[in-house]
C-alpha cells in the first residue's frame, strides 16, 4: 500500500475536481457525500499505510516515493516525491481523521447555503494541499503545500464575500501569509545554496557538515519567520483572529485543528536546523511563550466566542512553540495532535450553539443554554476541560509533557516554565468563563431567538461525539512512563540525525516531574475556580474588576492595539507613499513630465525654425549668397 | 534544410492578409471566420516547431539564402530554445486575440484583422532572424500595425498614446541601427567579410570600449521596449488607450521582444560591457519591481494597474537573466511566457468587463463575484497565476528568478522578494474591490456571463496556466542547452576581454575604415 501513497492527496483532489467543477448541478446530499468520501478514502489508505509502517522494525520507518521530476535547471532538482516516516504519519491522521469529521459535520451545518458545492469543493482543496504538505519529502512542494492551505484559508475565510469586511479579513490573511512566505522563501534560497538540494534527507543528513552556527542561525530565523505567519505567532498572529469571518467548520478545521500547525509541523522537519542554533531555538521558545501570554490575556475579555476560541488557539500554538523551543519537538507534535482533537471539538460546539442561536457569536446574548443544548453542552464541557488541562482529558497530559520538558529540558529553564504555569491559569480562566457564560446562569438570549433554540442534528452531533471521544482518550498514547508510545513511535524521526545527548532529559526524576504536575493541576483548577467565582458565584464581580483595572481592561480589549500600530506605521504610509509621491508627483510629473518636455522643446523648436521658411524668395537667396561667402572665406582661410 | 516551416510561418499572416483583401468590407462575419481560423491554421503550423525542436543548443530549422550580396545581407532565419518559446507564444495568442475582438471592433474591422495578421508578422519576424539587418527590417515593421492598432481602434487619448509609442520606440531603435552599422563595418574591417549574420559577427572580440557605446545602443531600445524602469511611461498610456486586442499583443510579445534583444544581441556580443552595466541593471531592475508594484497598487484604473503590473514583472525577468545562471535565465525566459499568459488574460478580462459596462475604473464595480460565477472562477485563477502561487505557472518563474538572483547577488534576491508580497497585496486588493462585497450598483447587477466564445478565449491560456505550473519541465528541458551554451559563451568571453592588446588592434581598424 506504502507505493500507493499519492492515493491520498488524489482523492481530495478529484473530490475538488467534481463539486467545483459540476458541483452547482448536484444536490446537496451528493456534494456532502463525494467531498466526505473523498476524505474518508484518504483516511482508510493512511490508516493502512500507518499499520504497513508499524510493521517495519522503527529503524526502516522512512520510505520515500517519488512521483515524478517537477522543476529542473542546471543542478537545481525538484521532485514531486513524498515522504513516509512517523511524523507524516501522525500528522496524515490527524489531518484525514479530524478533517472526514469535519467535513461530515459541515453537511448540516452548511445546510441550505447558497453555495454549499463551492464550500465543498474548496475544502477538498484545502485537505489536498494540507496534505502535499506533510508528505512533501522537500521544502519546495511543502511550500507548495503550504501556500495552497493559504490559499484555502483565504478562500473560506471570505467564503461570504459578499461582505467586505470577511473579504478584507481573507485578503488580510493572504497578506500577512505572504510575509511570512517571504521568509520561508528565502531560507530555501539558502538552503539550497549550501546545501545544493532542498531534499528533505539529503539536507539534514548533511547538515552536521555543512552548517555553521551562522548558517544555522540565519536559515532557521526565516524559516521561523514561514511559521510565525502560518502558526499565527508574534508578529504575524493578527490575521487569525479576523479568520473567523469563515464558516465555523472551516474555523475548526484549518484556524485550530490543522492548517495553523504546519508552522511547528516544518519547524518539527527542520529540527536537526533548529537544534544547530540555539540563539534560534531560544527565540523560537520566548516568541511561543510570549505569544501564548499575549493572545491568552485577550481571550480573558473577548465577549465573541469564536474570537475567544480563535485567540485560545494562537496561544495554544505559542505552547507548541515553546516545546519546540526547548528541544521537546515530540510534544509539540504530541499537543499538535491532542490540541487538533479538543479545539476542533470546542469549535465545532460552538457552531452548534451558533447554530441553534441563529448564528449568534457574542456570549453576553447567550447564558444558562445548558438545559436547551444538553448534547452540546456536554460536548463543549469535555472540549473545555481538556483545553483547560484537567487530568484524565487530553490536553492535560499533552501540555504538562511541554511543561515539564520546558522545566527539565537543557534549553529549558524555569522561568519559561513558570510563564508557562502562569498562562495555564488563564486558559483555564478563559475557557471556564466560555462554559459559564454560555451554558451557566440565567439566559440574556433575546426572546424571538429563544424560541427557535434547539439541539443540532445528528450529522453534526455524531461527529462530535467521535472528537469528543477523542478529546478523552487522545492523550492516553503519550502518558510519560506509562504508555509514552507516542514519543517513542515518533522518537526515530527526531534521532535519525541527531545523535548524542542534545535531547536527553532527566528522565530519572519522576519524583520532581510528579511535582511539576501537582503544580500544574492545581494551576487548572485555581483557574476554573476563580472563573466560577466571576461568572457563577457572583456574576457582578467580573464587571467591578473591569471598573477597577479600566486601563488593563481596555488594553486587552482593544487587542493590545497591535492592529492600529501595524496600520499606522505600514500599511498607511505605504500607500500615501505610493499614491502621492511615487505615482502622482514622481511618475506623472518628473518621469513622464521629462518626456513631454523633450517632446515640447522639439516642437517649439521645430516652430521657431519653420519661420526661417518666408516663403520670399529673395530672402532664399539673400541666405544663399551669405552661405557661399562663409564657405569661400573658410576654405580660403584656412590655406 | 528541409521543410522551410519558419518562413512559412512567418509570412503565413501576410497571405491571410491577402486573402481579407479580397472579401468585401461588410461580410464582417466572413472576415472575422477567415481570420480567426488562418491563425489558428498558423498555431497548429507552428506545433510541430515544439515537438521536433531537439534538446540541445544551436540553430535548428535554419533557412539561409542571399539577398542583397553587394551588402552581405541574407535572408537567415532560424530558432533556438530561446526564441522557440516566444515564437510559440505569438502563434498561440493571436487566434485568441482575434477571437476576443470578435464583437469590441465595430469599426473598420478588415482594417484591424490585417493589423493584427500583419503585427504577427512582424513579430515573429523578430524572433527568427538571425540576420541583423532582416531583425531591423521586421523590428521596424512591427511599429507601423501596432501604432495603428492604438491610433485608430483605441480609446478617448489614442492619438496622444500611439505617437508617444511611437517617438519613444523610434528613438531606441534609431541608436540600435546606428550599432548595428558600426557592428557591420567593425566584423568586416577585422575579417574581410562584410556581413549582417549575428551569428559570425558573435564569434569576434570586440574591446571592451566599443562594447560599452554598442551596448547602450542596442540597450536602451531594449529597455524601452520591456520597459525597464525609468523608460516605462509609454506602458501606462499605451495600454489603455489601446484596444484590448492590442494590450494583449503588447503586453505578452510584444514586451518580450526587449528581454530576447538582450538575451539574443547584447549577451553574446558585449559580454563586458554586460558585466559592466549589470549591478545599474540590477538597480533598475529592482526599483521597477517594487515602484512597479507600488503604483500599480494605487491605480484606480483596472487597465493602469495590470500595466504597471508588467513593469513589475518585467522587472523580475531582467533580473533574472542579468543573474546570468541557470535558474536565472531559464525563470526569466518561462516567466516570459507566463506573463504573456497571465497579464494577456489579465487584459482579456478587463476587455470583457469593459464590453459589459464601458468603464474600467474599479469603483464603479464591486460583487460581481454573485452576478457572475463562471468569469469570477476564470478571474481568480488567472490572478493567482499573477501573485504566483505555486502550482500555477507564475510561481515556477518567480521562484527560479529569485532563485537565481540569490545565488548571485542576496541584497538584490531580498528587496525583489519583497515584490512577492506587494504583488499579493495589489492583486487581491482589485480583485476584491470588483469581485466581492455588495453588489450594490444598479448597472451591474444584470450583467451577463460569460459567453461560450469567451470562455473559447479563457480555457486555452488557463490550461496552460496550470500545466506549466505542474509540469514546467516540459518548457524548462528545452530550453536549457541553449541557455547553457549561451552563459557559457558570456562567461568565457569576459574572461578573454581582460586582455587590453586586442582593444589595440580593434581602433587601428576603425581608422583603416575612416581613412578609406
Amino acid at each position: 500500500m506504502i507505493d500507493y501513497v499519492w492515493l491520498i492527496p488524489l482523492f481530495p483532489l478529484i473530490g475538488f475536481l467534481i463539486n467545483g467543477l459540476f458541483g452547482s448541478r448536484f444536490k446537496e446530499n451528493h456534494i456532502g457525500t463525494i467531498a466526505s468520501a473523498a476524505i474518508g478514502l484518504s483516511f482508510i489508505v493512511s490508516v493502512t499505510i500507518f499499520f504497513q509502517v508499524l510493521q517495519l522494525p522503527a529503524s526502516e520507518r522512512s520510505i520515500s516515493r517519488i512521483i515524478y521530476t517537477w522543476i529542473q535547471t542546471g543542478d537545481f532538482q525538484v521532485n514531486i516525491g513524498f515522504l513516509i516516516d512517523p511524523l507524516s504519519l501522525v500528522m496524515l491522521l490527524v489531518v484525514t481523521g479530524v478533517g472526514f469529521l469535519i467535513h461530515v459535520y459541515s453537511i448540516g451545518y452548511m445546510h441550505g447555503d447558497r453555495s454549499f458545492a463551492r464550500y465543498f469543493a474548496y475544502l477538498n482543496l484545502f485537505t489536498f494541499s494540507m496534505l502535499l504538505l506533510v508528505l512533501a519529502d522537500n521544502f519546495l512542494l511543502l511550500f507548495v503545500g503550504w501556500e495552497g492551505v493559504g490559499l484555502c484559508s483565504y478562500l473560506l475565510i471570505g467564503f461570504w464575500f459578499e461582505n467586505n469586511d470577511y473579504a478584507d479579513a481573507g485578503r488580510k490573511a493572504f497578506v500577512v501569509n505572504r510575509i511570512g512566505d517571504f521568509g520561508f522563501l528565502l531560507g530555501m534560497f539558502l538552503i539550497f545554496q549550501h546545501f545544493g538540494s532542498l531534499n528533505f534527507n539529503a539536507v539534514f543528513s548533511q547538515a552536521p557538515e555543512v552548517l555553521t552556527t551562522g548558517l544555522a542561525t540565519a536559515i532557521c530565523l526565516l524559516l521561523f519567520l514561514g511559521a510565525t505567519g502560518k502558526s499565527a505567532q508574534i508578529p504575524l498572529y493578527v490575521w487569525l483572529p479576523d479568520a473567523m469571518a469563515g464558516p465555523t467548520p472551516v474555523s475548526a478545521l484549518i484556524h485550530a485543528a490543522t492548517m495553523v500547525t504546519a508552522g511547528v509541523y516544518m519547524v518539527a522537519r527542520c529540527h536537526v536546523l533548529f537544534l544547530s542554533s540555539p540563539f534560534v531555538l531560544n527565540l523560537v521558545a520566548i516568541i511561543g511563550i510570549c505569544t501564548a501570554f499575549l493572545a491568552a490575556t485577550i481571550a480573558l475579555v473577548s465577549n465573541d466566542i469564536k474570537k475567544v476560541l480563535a485567540y485560545s488557539t494562537i496561544s495554544q500554538l505559542g505552547y507548541m512553540f515553546l516545546a519546540c523551543g526547548v528541544g521537546a519537538f515530540g510534544a509539540a507534535i504530541f499537543h499538535v495532535s491532542t490540541h487538533a482533537y479538543f479545539k476542533a471539538l470546542l469549535f465545532l460546539s460552538a457552531g452548534s450553539v451558533m447554530h441553534a442561536l441563529g448564528n449568534e457569536t457574542d456570549m453576553t446574548k447567550m447564558g444558562g443554554l445548558r438545559k436547551k443544548l444538553p448534547i452540546t453542552y456536554r460536548f463543549f464541557l469535555i472540549g473545555a476541560l481538556a483545553l483547560a488541562g484537567v487530568p484524565l482529558f487530553s490536553g492535560f497530559f499533552s501540555k504538562d509533557e511541554i511543561l515539564w520538558k520546558a522545566a527539565s529540558s537543557p534549553f529549558g529553564g524555569f522561568w519559561l516554565w513558570f510563564a508557562g504555569a502562569a498562562v495555564a491559569g488563564l486558559t483555564a480562566f478563559y475557557t471556564f468563563r466560555l462554559i459559564f457564560m454560555i451554558f451557566h446562569g440565567r439566559s440574556r438570549v433575546s426572546k424571538e431567538v429563544a424560541t427557535h433554540i434547539h439541539e443540532s442534528p445528528k450529522i453534526m452531533t455524531v461527529p462530535l461525539g467521535i472528537l469528543a471521544v477523542l478529546a478523552i482518550v487522545g492523550g492516553y498514547i503519550g502518558i510519560p512512563h506509562i504508555f509514552n508510545k507516542f514519543e517513542h513511535f515518533l522518537e526515530p524521526v527526531f534521532t535519525r540525525y541527531v545523535h548524542g545527548e542534545i535531547l536527553e532529559s532527566t528522565h530519572d526524576l519522576p519524583s520532581l516531574e510528579l511535582g511539576f504536575m501537582g503544580i500544574s493541576i492545581l494551576i487548572a483548577f485555581l483557574g476554573i475556580g476563580i472563573a466560577y467565582i466571576f461568572y457563577v458565584a457572583r456574576p457582578n464581580l467580573a464587571d467591578e474588576v473591569a471598573g477597577k483595572a479600566r486601563g488593563v481592561y481596555l488594553f486587552f480589549c482593544s487587542k493590545w492595539y497591535v492592529d492600529e500600530v501595524y496600520d499606522t506605521i505600514i500599511v498607511r504610509p505605504i500607500k500615501l507613499i505610493s499614491d502621492l509621491v511615487l505615482w502622482r508627483w514622481l511618475d506623472i510629473k518628473v518621469i513622464d513630465g521629462f518626456v513631454n518636455q523633450i517632446a515640447h522643446v522639439i516642437g517649439k523648436g521645430s516652430d521657431i525654425l519653420r519661420r526661417v521658411e518666408t516663403g520670399v524668395i529673395q530672402n532664399y537667396a539673400l541666405s544663399i549668397v551669405f552661405g557661399a561667402v562663409v564657405l569661400i572665406g573658410y576654405f580660403l582661410l584656412r590655406q | 534544410m528541409d521543410f522551410p516551416i519558419l518562413t512559412l510561418l512567418t509570412f503565413s499572416p501576410v497571405l491571410a492578409t491577402a486573402i481579407l483583401l479580397f472579401i468585401k468590407n461588410d461580410q464582417e462575419v466572413v472576415l472575422k471566420n477567415v481570420a480567426f481560423l488562418s491563425s489558428l491554421a498558423i498555431f497548429l503550423l507552428s506545433l510541430p516547431l515544439y515537438f521536433s525542436f531537439e534538446n540541445k543548443a544551436g540553430m535548428q530549422f535554419v533557412e539561409s539564402y542571399s539577398w542583397i550580396p553587394a551588402f552581405g545581407v541574407n535572408y537567415h532565419v532560424a530558432i533556438d530554445g530561446i526564441s522557440l518559446f516566444m515564437v510559440l507564444l505569438t502563434t498561440f495568442l493571436t487566434p485568441i486575440v482575434i477571437l476576443a475582438s470578435w464583437n469590441a471592433v465595430s469599426k473598420n474591422l478588415k482594417g484591424y484583422l490585417v493589423s493584427m495578421l500583419l503585427l504577427e508578422t512582424g513579430i515573429l519576424g523578430v524572433f527568427v532572424s538571425m540576420d541583423l539587418f532582416l531583425f531591423y527590417v521586421f523590428w521596424e515593421v512591427m511599429l507601423i500595425p501596432m501604432y495603428f492598432l492604438i491610433g485608430i481602434w483605441g480609446g478617448e487619448n489614442r492619438i496622444y498614446a500611439a505617437i508617444k509609442f511611437f517617438l519613444y520606440t523610434i528613438t531606441g531603435s534609431l541608436l540600435m541601427l546606428v550599432a548595428i552599422l558600426v557592428l557591420y563595418f567593425y566584423h568586416g574591417g577585422l575579417t574581410g567579410e562584410y556581413t549582417f549574420n549575428i551569428l559570425k559577427i558573435q564569434q569576434i572580440h570586440i574591446p571592451l570600449g566599443y562594447q560599452t557605446w554598442l551596448f547602450l545602443g542596442f540597450g536602451l531600445s531594449f529597455a524601452i521596449k520591456v520597459p525597464l524602469f525609468p523608460f516605462h511611461t509609454w506602458l501606462p498610456d499605451a495600454h489603455v488607450e489601446a484596444p484590448t486586442g492590442g494590450s494583449v499583443i503588447l503586453a505578452g510579445v510584444l514586451l518580450k521582444m526587449g528581454i530576447y534583444g538582450f538575451l539574443r544581441f547584447c549577451f553574446p556580443l558585449f559580454p563586458s560591457a554586460i558585466e559592466q552595466f549589470t549591478p545599474l541593471i540590477f538597480i533598475l531592475a529592482v526599483i521597477g519591481i517594487i515602484y512597479g508594484a507600488l503604483v500599480a497598487m494605487v491605480q484606480p484604473d483596472l487597465k493602469k494597474l495590470v500595466a504597471y503590473s508588467s513593469v513589475s514583472h518585467l522587472g523580475f525577468v531582467m533580473l533574472g537573466i542579468f543573474a546570468l545562471n541557470n535558474q536565472g535565465v531559464q525563470g526569466g525566459l518561462i516567466q516570459m511566457v507566463n506573463h504573456g499568459l497571465s497579464t494577456g488574460a489579465l487584459f482579456l478580462i478587463v476587455g470583457m468587463l469593459y464590453e459589459r459596462r464601458h468603464t474600467r475604473l474599479i469603483a464603479d464595480f464591486g460583487g460581481l463575484a454573485k452576478q457572475l460565477p463562471v468569469f469570477t472562477t476564470f478571474f481568480m485563477i488567472i490572478t493567482l497565476s499573477s501573485i504566483g502561487l505555486p502550482g500555477l505557472n507564475g510561481f515556477v518563474g518567480e521562484y527560479l528568478i529569485l532563485l537565481g538572483i540569490f545565488l548571485n547577488n542576496k541584497v538584490y534576491a531580498v528587496i525583489a522578494a519583497t515584490g512577492v508580497i506587494l504583488a499579493a497585496v495589489y492583486m487581491l486588493q482589485m480583485f476584491q474591490r470588483t469581485m466581492f462585497g455588495k453588489l450594490d450598483k444598479k448597472e451591474n447587477q444584470n450583467l451577463r456571463d460569460l459567453s461560450k466564445r469567451e470562455i473559447a478565449v479563457l480555457l486555452p491560456i488557463l490550461a496552460f496556466i496550470i500545466f506549466i505550473g505542474v509540469y514546467p519541465n516540459a518548457f524548462l528541458k528545452k530550453m536549457e542547452p541553449t541557455v547553457e551554451a549561451l552563459i557559457q559563451t558570456v562567461k568565457d568571453k569576459q574572461i578573454v576581454s581582460l586582455n587590453p592588446e586586442k582593444d589595440l588592434a580593434f581602433k587601428n581598424i576603425l581608422n583603416d575604415e575612416e581613412n578609406k
